[in-house]
């Protein structure tokens, strides 16, 4: 039977009844007492010459507080880089200023140019349109690898070019794998596009700003996964606020996917700009101002090689990948396509040599970041995409050719440099297998057929490395910050917790889940606990929400300062029972002296804590309150296998996703029903990546699918019911609760077995020419593709 | 959005007379013009809503058997109230958009705006409607004079539209995935003396009549005459969801199989 | 500035607005009624539909001063007289039918008018009616679930996959 609560259980989200009521309270629904609104004027080129910004008319225009350009930011500094890069000649990478609003060039469409602070946002936009502004035109540098071809025209004229760096990993693997690849029996190369999207929450990023003159305190309410983040970046390298002085606030977030992790400029702008008009300023992002400023995800190039034995080992693994940064460099850019993807090259395969190159190169495009997966979707495609090409090659099922070169044996050491704590690859793909009916395959292909559409099917497997930390591993491959993760849980007198947490919900249900743990660890209901986040002025120092990462790492600290908490109301316990603390046993909500019949209720250990007046004061505190902060030693690693089956209409190109099975192993889960919506929105994105997300941009760096006119969003209609379990588990061995985390798998595990289903279903109908299409794969691609 | 003067009169005369003024511009279901003024892209200095007139509401059938819509009557409405007399054309409107855009959305606004992708332009044309303005009538074939652009004058109001009703007809659109416009859509109507086929999104023309298929489906209304034609050359769209080539064979798949449903 | 009024759940409003005030600007801002909420600008998302008349509206795409003396429900307006959520509102609860919760009011909204029109929907005409609602967090799954359970319909084949 099912639990009905605590850990396991499918207990209903609080979080909805105000979300369902149009009670929450989202970035946007705060308005502040005096406050103006701020229109930023962007470039409309995607490169040129600043030349000179002419505010003089638009100064003059009604309800103009005050206009912002470059020039009032040079003294203050610009938004920093999370994470370096260290490339294969030891070299750090090239790192660009990035100043709040642009100084003497423009570097992308969308790149913000000027701030117009005005009574009303139509005010500020009629006086951002009255901005005189002369720019020299540049060519724009938009194609990756022309990009980093001698002469090619610079995006930052003081880098030496735009290459931000060439890492090579492992480079002293790399005469082992050219020799495995010499040795081959069998060498499979496929080259792809993983393509540039746009993530897309449902809410448009805000930022308010505000200051007291009074006290010299900066707040700024912003539509952030991470609030702490912010603050330290913010304070320390933009504004040169200390933290006692700034608070950040990110309070009901609609979504982020990655994309509110990141410090943007607007963020300090409102901050900065609301103590020098000493008024709150607002910024509200509309939908098209977010394609062109909100990070971008994935936009990778690669050819990725597989060699094996004659037996069909795999041998040796190679890649070369040129990972596009954009203009500028986000806060997690660089990390993204090395430590977060050449990591998991290995994927779920005991391949001995893996090599993996990469370029990250600047264009005059959007900034490129994390994005729901980041990095290990881009590494899973690949690698997923040439096994199953293999297979075709050598006439070999692709599920046996992925069974045969399983890892089995755990812990295991990846040749990239990471150690699998634990995992059952072949228990997900046979649970896989049990969901998918794969011998009815054939009658279902021959009723499309009959129907005359296309069936066919794909399976992948995947590996990815969450609960984003360890401090001192992260440190090593070049974080500038640590990622441990907090919590404080403070008991109340009557029995009643708060648990403040450093990770950020934004849809992921922590207020629900976090109270399933305390709840259940100390044997109280879900609903005598309640958890804070999301503003630094009441949580401790936390790393925030991405990474599936929260429950991990997050819910370890809070299960690490619950345990403090249950040991001092042992202490206490034993005192009114005046027993000894190593008899005490907490069960139920209620302390027992073991062996005994004597109890004390959680109720009278708490109120004791906080009315000591028969206390062992001698030997502890009063109060009832603990921090615990956790920095596990390892990643986590879920991992699963997928299968997607599709038809494709062939006069028209169109595929439909028939069905879509996903078996994962998210080592232990604390609320099914959460677990498995996480997964449904994963696979969602994921399909969307497949069939129908495509960020656009022509050869002069204009975006082209610059609304929801032209960048396809899922919606309803494109995707089926899915299949999803995640009763094939391994238990993570590292961390607490066992967990592994699940926000991404199904935006990993997706897109490969999607593809791998349309290429199926067009070999099968005879295309054997046909072994790879790019995604997104639309009616007008797969179309094209059956032409040839 | 740049700000402007909003009127709302409740006679046709009402109207014409507040769109004589300078700068004056009519107000439909505002489902593609207000999105467009949002981005600055449009400004009036009077917006006219067309929306309260009830002498441009609602579906009927006169005499002659036309199906007669108000210039000022929703998708929502065409679409639950045309369905018994001309199934093809309530089809249509029930696929415009989406539901909430149904129901603010007028074929007024959208014969007026003769957007390339938009369904309505199809349906007119291909049915060989008469548009009906404040002061005069317009044979669809002679209305639609390239994309965004109409026989409409300055200040001339969409009253009326008039279908003569067909033996068959049937849309096919196969839907611009992200805009959910038609990529291509095709209505064909069989009617006594003759086949009409209209196409819509293909060109960059706007809404066409592809008179080989017409011909053909004249003497064999069936999904295989148009099989052996070849696809409609002329100025088709090609962006970043197909290309001309691609375009252009749509437009004969969506034929057949318009006239296979419609058979 | 000129003057409208509406009934906006069941309670009579009024304000100065301009002509170009949207009605979600007039929620938003002029009622402080934030449910409603604004998640792009080519009238696309849905977040922001409302009841108009009783019928569902993209109130971002209407302006205010064309919807003198309308009725309007927003998602404020859709819980029971005692406070409890309303039958679609519990089913999004029960069913795991939202996430982040900022498409939501607009799915609400959607979905309640679409169960106006047809009681018990299939599972492909629920996912045709949302073509105008996007939400990024669940995949749809259970928000489909959700206002198929809220019609009547058993939805436990559904669940157990």
């Amino acid at each position: 039977m099912p639990k009905d609560s605590g850990i396991g259980a499918s207990s209903k989200r609080r979080e909805d009844v105000r979300f369902l009521t149009g009670q929450g309270r989202y970035t946007d629904d705060i308005n502040l007492l005096g406050q103006a609104y701020v229109h930023f004027l962007r470039s409309d080129v995607a490169h040129g010459v600043l030349k000179n910004v002419d505010t003089s008319a638009a100064a003059a225009m009604p309800g103009v507080v005050r206009i912002f350009t470059g020039a009032d930011f040079e003294g203050v500094g610009g938004v920093p880089c999370g994470w370096q890069v260290t490339d294969k000649h030891g070299e750090p990478m090239q790192e660009p200023a990035h100043p709040i609003l642009a100084q003497g060039k423009v570097r992308y469409v969308g790149d913000a140019i000027a701030a117009v602070v005005a009574d009303s946002p139509e005010q500020a936009r009629d006086a951002a349109e009255a901005i005189m502004l002369d720019i020299d035109e540049l060519p724009a540098v938009v194609d990756m690898k022309a990009a980093v071809q001698d002469g090619a025209t610079k995006v930052h004229d003081d880098l030496t070019s735009n290459l931000c760096y060439d890492w090579g990993f492992v480079e002293e693997n790399k005469p082992a794998v050219d020799a495995a690849f010499e040795a081959a029996a069998h060498v499979t190369t496929l080259e792809l596009v993983n393509n540039r999207l746009s993530p897309n929450p449902m809410e448009p990023r805000v930022a308010v700003g505000d200051y007291a003159t009074g006290t010299d305190d900066s707040t700024l309410y912003t539509t952030s996964q991470n609030p702490h983040v912010i603050r330290l970046l913010m304070g320390a390298f933009v504004l040169g606020i200390p933290e006692h002085k700034l608070r950040v606030v990110a309070p009901d977030v609609g979504g982020g996917f990655g994309s509110k992790i990141f410090h943007y400029v607007e963020e300090a702008f409102v901050t900065f700009a609301a103590k020098q008009v000493k008024r709150p300023v607002k910024w509200t992002s509309s939908r098209s101002e977010a394609f062109i400023t909100d990070a971008h995800g994935r936009d990778h190039v690669t050819k990725i090689e597989l060699a094996l034995d004659a037996d069909n080992n795999f041998t040796g693994i190679r890649t070369e990948t040129y990972a596009n940064m954009g203009a500028y460099l986000s806060t997690f850019a660089p990390s993204i396509p090395t430590w977060l993807h050449g990591t998991l090259m290995a994927g779920n395969y005991k391949t001995p040599n893996i090599y993996v190159n990469v370029k990250a190169v600047f264009t005059n495009t959007v900034p490129v970041d994390a994005y729901r997966g980041a990095g290990r979707p881009e590494a899973t495609f690949q690698l997923e995409r040439v096994v199953d090409k293999a297979a075709r090659e050598l006439g070999v099922d692709p599920i046996e050719l992925r069974r045969q070169n399983f890892i089995t044996e755990f812990p295991y050491a990846t040749p990239v440099a990471v150690e699998y704590d634990t995992g059952d690859y072949e228990g997900t793909m046979t649970k896989l297998l049990e969901m998918i009916d794969r011998d009815g395959f054939e009658a279902r292909r021959a009723e499309s057929a009959a129907n005359g559409k296309l069936r066919g099917m794909g399976v992948n497997c995947y590996i990815e490395a969450c609960g984003i930390a360890p401090s001192a591993l992260v440190g090593q491959l070049g974080a500038r910050a640590g990622l441990y993760e907090s919590a404080t849980v403070r008991v109340n007198a009557t029995g009643g917790l708060v648990v403040m947490t450093g990770s950020h919900s934004h849809g992921q249900g922590h207020e629900t889940s976090f109270a399933q743990v305390v709840a259940d660890m100390i044997g109280i209901p879900e609903d005598q606990v309640e958890i804070v986040h999301g503003d630094t002025a009441n949580t401790p120092m936390g790393m925030g929400t991405y990474g599936s990462r929260s429950i991990a790492v997050g819910g370890s600290a809070m299960v690490r300062a619950t345990e403090k908490i249950i040991a001092k109301a042992k202490k206490i316990a034993a005192h009114l029972m005046e027993a000894a603390e190593g008899d005490i046993e907490l069960k139920d909500g209620a302390f027992s002296v073991a062996g005994t019949d004597k109890s004390v209720a959680w109720g009278d250990v708490t109120l004791a804590a906080y009315v000591p007046h028969n206390y062992p004061l001698e030997e502890i505190e009063p109060g009832l309150e603990e921090t615990a902060f956790y920095d596990p030693n390892n990643f986590t690693y879920p991992a699963g296998a997928y299968a997607c089956e599709v038809e494709i209409d062939p006069d028209t190109g169109k595929v439909e996703i028939m069905s879509f099975a996903a078996a994962d192993d998210f080592g232990n889960v604390i609320n099914p029903m959460i677990v498995e919506g996480q997964v449904h929105g994963g696979l969602a994105q994921g399909i969307g990546q497949a069939l129908l997300e495509n960020v656009s941009y022509d050869e002069n760096g204009q975006l082209l699918s610059a609304s929801y006119m032209d960048y396809t969003m899922p919606r309803a209609d494109d995707v089926p019911m899915f299949k999803v379990d995640h009763s094939s588990a391994t238990p993570c061995t590292h961390n607490p609760l066992g967990v592994k985390g699940c926000g991404e798998a199904g935006a990993i595990g997706s897109p490969p077995s999607v593809v791998n289903a349309v290429v199926d279903a067009l070999q099968r109908a005879g295309h054997t020419d046909v072994t790879h299409i790019d995604m997104p794969l639309t009616p007008a691609r797969v179309w094209s593709a059956m032409q040839n | 959005m740049y700000n402007f003067e909003f009127s709302k009169p409740s006679t046709i005369a009402e109207a014409v007379a507040a769109l004589g003024q300078e700068e004056a511009q009519a107000l439909g279901g505002g489902q593609t013009l207000l999105p467009t003024m949002k981005q600055r892209l449009a400004q009036t200095e009077t917006l006219v809503s067309l929306n309260g007139i009830a002498e441009m509401q609602g579906v009927c059938v006169n005499d002659a058997g036309q199906v007669c819509i108000g210039g000022a009557t929703t998708h929502a409405t065409v679409a639950r109230e045309a369905a018994a007399h001309y199934p093809g054309l309530a089809s249509l409107a029930g696929r415009i958009g989406d539901p909430a855009v149904r129901n603010r959305g007028t074929i007024g606004g959208s014969l007026g705006n003769n957007d390339p992708s938009a369904c309505y332009p199809a349906a007119a044309l291909g049915a060989g409607a008469t548009i009906l303005t404040n002061t005069r009538e317009i044979a669809a074939d002679d209305f639609f004079d390239g994309m965004f652009t109409t026989a409409l004058n300055e200040g001339e109001i969409i009253t009326e539209v008039k279908f003569p009703v067909p033996q068959a007809s049937n849309y096919q659109k196969f839907v611009q995935p992200a805009s959910r416009f038609a990529l291509v859509g095709v209505f064909v109507c069989k009617f006594s003396d003759g086949v009409r086929v209209a196409v819509t999104g293909a060109s960059a023309d706007g809404v066409f009549r592809w008179s080989e298929a017409e011909a053909a489906l004249s003497s064999d209304f069936s999904k295989g005459a148009v099989d052996g034609l070849s696809a409609p050359s002329g100025d088709m769209i090609s962006d970043l969801h197909g290309t001309a080539e691609y375009r252009a064979h749509l437009v004969k798949v969506m034929t057949g199989r318009a006239a296979a449903a419609a058979s | 500035m000129t003057q409208v009024s509406m009934t906006v759940n069941g309670r009579a409003v009024s304000g100065d607005v301009e002509g170009r005030t949207l009605l979600s600007e007039f929620l938003r801002e002029g009622q402080r009624m934030t449910g409603t909420h604004v998640g792009c600008d080519t009238s696309q998302c849905g977040a922001c539909v409302v009841h108009v008349n009783g019928e569902a509206v993209k109130s971002c795409t209407a302006l205010a001063l064309d919807l003198e003396g309308a009725e309007v429900k927003t998602i404020e307006g859709m819980a029971n007289a005692d406070g409890s959520l309303g039958v679609i509102q519990q089913a999004f609860q029960d069913h795991h039918g939202l996430q982040c919760g900022f498409c939501t009011p607009g799915m609400v909204m959607s979905a309640a008018a679409l169960l106006k029109d047809n009681p018990k929907p299939s599972e492909q005409e629920v996912r045709e009616y949302l073509e105008g609602n996007i939400c990024r967090c669940t995949g749809y799954h259970n928000i489909v679930k959700a206002i198929m359970a809220a019609s009547g319909q058993d939805v436990s084949a559904i669940a157990a996959e």
